[in-house]
């Protein structure tokens, strides 16, 4: 039987290693996290656009993440994009009128959520609204926007001198 | 005129009549795989022969691969300045592309051509018949369970090539080449999802699936001649590697 011990040995050693593996894989290069004390609270934001926002992004107070976007849907009465947050509950002092923005990690990086505090004395509760809200920056309105202000000035500018003349 | 015609017809059919042999063979081998469980002891030695003993060399060529893939992928994307993502290019392309698919060539070299050979000289030495002459049903006693060794070591060698790979990836970005350690991680950790961990396991399911049986097919059904083994073998390693990118592609559109 001693042979058959050792092969039952390694293959053991051979199996852990390959769910170590596995595991490894699954916590360490995902942005996953596996907590075993998972209390959560929800909160709910509507956007007018959320741009580059994905279900799974992170929530953040000044840089910490205290959560993530739970999921992302349209409500077809308000024409708005709905976004529900899950809040780790050891912050639950979060005054209730805060504003959450949708934010970009560097220049190309992902959206996230950012939340700055309100002064209200009373926080959020399960299931709250946000009431203040702002929206992802669209590269592409912000470009727009930039572009007619400088035809409008320059127009501005042309009849300026006109008129005071 | 009419040799070369003749030949390419007798050889579609030859092709065909393989294909069909083989289908009929995988229906075999999976309609008896629940049977094999009960038995765990035969299908635990057959996962030591073609997973404990593949481990050294997936760990090797994972390594290596890793070690390659840091050099290669820091040299394009300093080119555009951004170099920290390093990290999520090389654990996107190992795992939905290069560990499955490294892992089953490679399996299919090391563990399969031992498959193929070791029933094909079964077959040459009359050790099947002799079963079958016992009322052993050789296809439960010895096949089955040397498929389902390799349907279970596939996805963990895939998990322990990828996991060693990232290794060498951060070895050679990291500690060699100097890329923020921080950065590196936490990019990766930013732009891989728990499917993309998924979609490498489940196509490292499927390759040792595949492999496993070409393996045992080729060897089951091999001439009873020394040369017969030899093509077995041969036939092995060629048809898996093939199998593997063609299921590959496949794959990738159903999962992309």
């Amino acid at each position: 039987m001693r042979p058959s011990r050792a092969i039952d040995l390694s293959t053991g050693l051979f199996v852990l290693l390959g769910f170590a593996a596995i595991l490894f894989l699954v916590t360490q290069i995902t942005n996953r996290e596996f907590s075993l004390r998972s209390e959560t609270y929800r909160l709910q934001a509507q956007f007018d656009n959320v741009g580059g926002l994905k279900a799974g992004a992170p929530v953040s107070m000044a840089g910490v993440t205290i959560g993530r976007v739970e999921s992302i849907g349209y409500d077809m009465n308000l024409f708005k994009a709905v976004v529900t947050l899950r809040i780790d509950a050891n912050y639950d002092q979060i005054p209730n009128d805060s504003d959450a923005s949708i934010l970009t990690a560097g220049l190309l990086g992902g959206q996230y959520i950012g939340i700055s505090p309100g002064g209200s004395d009373e926080s959020f509760r399960d299931g709250d609204r946000v009431e203040f809200v702002q929206d992802a920056i669209v590269l592409e309105n912000l470009i727009s926007k930039y572009l007619f202000s400088q035809a409008g000035s320059r127009d501005s500018n042309a009849e300026a001198p006109a008129t005071t003349e | 005129m009419t040799g070369l015609p003749g030949e390419l017809i007798a050889s579609l059919g030859g092709f065909l009549e393989r294909l069909g042999a083989m289908t009929r063979f995988a229906g075999q081998v999976l309609w008896q795989s629940p049977a094999a469980l009960l038995r765990p002891r035969l299908v635990v030695e057959q996962v030591y022969n073609s997973g404990a003993l593949s481990l050294v060399i997936i760990m090797t060529c994972g390594l290596f691969v890793g070690m390659v893939l840091g050099l290669q992928g820091h040299d394009l994307l300093q080119r555009f300045g951004s170099e920290e993502a390093l990290g999520t290019g090389a654990a996107l392309s190992l795992l939905k592309e290069l560990g499955p698919v490294v892992t089953a060539l490679l399996f299919a070299g090391r563990a399969g051509t031992a498959l193929a050979s070791e029933l094909g000289l079964m077959r040459a030495t009359d050790q099947l018949s002799a079963m079958e002459v016992m009322a052993v049903d050789p296809m439960r006693r010895v096949v089955v369970p040397r498929f389902l060794g390799g349907v279970i070591s596939m996805p963990l060698l895939t998990a322990v090539f990828i996991a060693v790979a990232l290794f060498g990836v951060q070895l050679v970005g990291v500690q060699l080449l100097g890329v923020d350690q921080g950065q590196f991680w936490s990019q990766m950790r930013g732009a891989v999802e728990l499917g993309d961990v998924a979609e490498g396991l489940i196509k490292g399911l499927v390759f040792g699936v595949a492999c496993s049986l070409i393996a045992v097919f080729e060897g089951y059904n091999a001439q009873p001649t020394a040369e017969g083994v030899g093509r077995a073998t041969t036939r092995t390693v060629v048809i898996s590697a093939v199998v593997t990118l063609v299921l590959d592609y496949i794959l990738t559109v159903l999962m992309l």
